[in-house]
């Protein structure tokens, strides 16, 4: 079927922590397509907003048709949503991206999953949909969310900026001080945290995976807004950038610089 | 009921194009929208050579509207002609290329390049604001509007079609420098040179410090500028400017456009384009116009 926007429902919605919100929708027609590491557009009501605001799937539960986003509010868009009821609308358009390989996660290989902030959401359904062993390191500022639902997919560990759980520091400390061993890495979060896994993945010679944000327009690589620069010349472009809603969120870590 | 209209001997099945820049060369939008519906495809700006574009952030929402500062990033004629020109040949629709450059020099290699292509018509894009060189630097001065419009003409085999800067004093001296160079058809607005501060971060909201402000914040501006250039000269005039329903579309045509461009819209609605086009049949259905071209200019 491919791409789509619709008008949706929400399932249900509730605060995981200060500022951040889980939002189950049904919307089976993009729940049913939908792969680990893909986002969705979401569209605010107000028209004075023109831009759909990109957000990574969390979670989906086919069964049922939903979708579940995970999202802090970082404007009057995200702060919209999060006033959302049950049984509300939210326009939505996907699923978008490429999404995590999950071919690079199988038999008997031990995969890293590493999120930072809200980066760690998409990190939920890939750690359901990954075989192969799997440990996750959740990098935060100070208040947990998600923490918990990661438990049944393997061994958890946490850092914290400010020292009330798991590891003081980020989580490159916290891979340090755990000595954490992988064949391959996936990552999703703030661009510096990507760039210190990419420098250490490139120098251990690890395969790895990192998921890239940028500021967006149209979400499905038309508009050339949310480029990230690419190590080499791209075929589509024909210069050393590459689109993060098209050909990303997901890039192996020597496809693209910082 | 009549829906077809004449841009300098081209017809198209409706008025309704894409705007540069916002459609790509429509592969992305073809798995959202039946690009048979639509009157053109307006590509993406096209120069001799790959451009890199502008550093990130290129673009930063504003009230009623956005400002983006791309820069231009285009694969440059030779991929476009080998890729993008055959897919949009198998859709029943028109094909605009827009041909950005830095000189002279460079518009006239890539028209000279399209001669030969099945490309039905060229927009010639002097009004970029976010390029130093080229782009705008011809769009803002009239001698240099009809001589860039001249020197274009001397080469292109298809209609050329002037896109017009709305950052300069008096939009009707552009017009006419345009028509006196021998244009075929005038396209404006181009987007509004405008900026965004970051109040938390206190820096630009976009990389480039300035951008092009788009959206429906600058449809009354657009209006306004295709209404005086309509009275001004006498080659069709395709409007856009912040066209987000088909009302948007018909106060552009009832200002004088002969056909409008969705841009903007498209990232707010993938579907615009088409219901603009259902919106337009509609309004024809309930006033009984039988021909667009009743519409056209029909408030003076």
């Amino acid at each position: 079927m491919g791409k789509i926007k619709i008008t949706a429902s929400v399932a249900s919605q509730v605060m995981l922590a200060d500022g951040v919100y889980s939002m189950w929708i049904d919307a089976k027609e993009i729940t049913d397509q939908s792969m680990p590491g893909q986002f969705i557009s979401v569209y605010t009501g107000d028209s004075s907003k023109l831009l759909p605001r990109p957000i990574s799937i969390c979670e989906t539960d086919r069964e049922k048709g939903l979708l579940r986003i995970v999202y802090r509010i970082a404007g009057k868009g995200t702060d919209e949503f999060s006033r959302y009821q049950t049984g509300d609308p939210v326009i939505i358009m996907g699923p978008l991206g490429n999404g995590f390989p999950l071919e690079a996660g199988i038999s008997e290989k031990k995969a890293l999953l590493i999120g930072g902030g809200i980066g760690i959401p998409p990190m939920l359904e890939l750690a359901k949909n990954l075989s192969c062993t799997k440990q996750m390191v959740l990098g935060y500022r100070d208040e947990l969310f998600l923490n918990e639902e990661f438990l049944p997919y393997g061994d958890t560990f946490l850092a914290t900026e400010s020292g009330t759980a798991g590891t003081k520091g980020n989580v490159m400390d916290a891979i340090r001080e755990h000595g954490l061993q992988s064949d391959v890495i996936f990552a999703c979060g703030p661009t510096p945290m990507l760039k210190s896994l990419r420098a250490y993945a490139l120098e251990h010679h690890i395969e790895c995976y990192l998921s890239l944000e940028e500021k967006m327009a149209c979400g499905i690589g038309a508009c050339l807004a949310c480029v990230c620069k690419s190590s080499e010349k791209d075929d589509h472009s024909m210069v050393h950038n590459k689109r993060v809603c098209k050909d990303g969120p997901v890039f192996k870590a020597e496809e693209v610089e910082f | 009921m009549n829906m077809k209209v004449n841009l300098a001997g081209v017809t198209l099945n409706n008025p309704v194009m894409t705007a540069s820049g916002t459609f790509g060369s429509g592969e992305e939008y073809s798995e959202l929208v039946d690009l048979n519906r639509l009157g053109a495809v307006v590509t993406k700006g096209v120069a001799n050579i790959p451009w890199a574009g502008n550093p990130t952030p290129r673009i930063a929402e504003t009230y009623g509207g956005m400002i983006n500062a791309i820069g231009l990033q285009n694969p440059g004629m030779d991929v476009f002609i080998k890729r993008d020109i055959p897919f949009l040949k198998k859709y029943d629709t028109k094909i605009i290329v827009n041909v950005c450059g830095k000189t002279t020099e460079d518009y006239i290699e890539v028209v000279e390049r399209l001669s030969d292509e099945p490309v039905d018509m060229l927009e010639i894009n002097i009004s970029c604001p976010n390029v130093k060189e080229g782009g705008i630097a011809f769009g803002q001065d009239p001698k240099a509007v009809e001589a860039i419009t001249r020197e274009v003409k001397k080469y292109a085999k298809q209609p050329v079609i002037m896109k017009l800067s709305p950052n300069v004093t008096d939009i009707t001296v552009m017009a006419k420098a345009a028509e006196a160079g021998g244009a075929d058809v005038l396209s404006m607005i181009n987007t509004l040179t405008g900026m965004k501060i970051d109040v938390n971060r206190r820096t630009f909201a976009v990389a480039n410090k300035t951008g092009g402000l788009s959206g429906p914040a600058i449809k009354p501006i657009a209006v306004r500028m295709v209404y005086q250039a309509a009275c001004a000269v006498k080659i069709p005039i395709i409007g856009m400017g912040g066209i987000m329903t088909a009302e948007d579309a018909l106060e552009f045509i009832l200002a004088g456009a002969t056909a409008v461009s969705v841009g903007t819209a498209n990232f707010v609605n993938p579907y615009a384009t088409t219901e603009i086009i259902a919106g337009i049949e509609d309004y024809m259905l309930k006033y009984q116009v039988e021909n667009i071209s009743e519409l056209i200019g029909a408030v003076r």
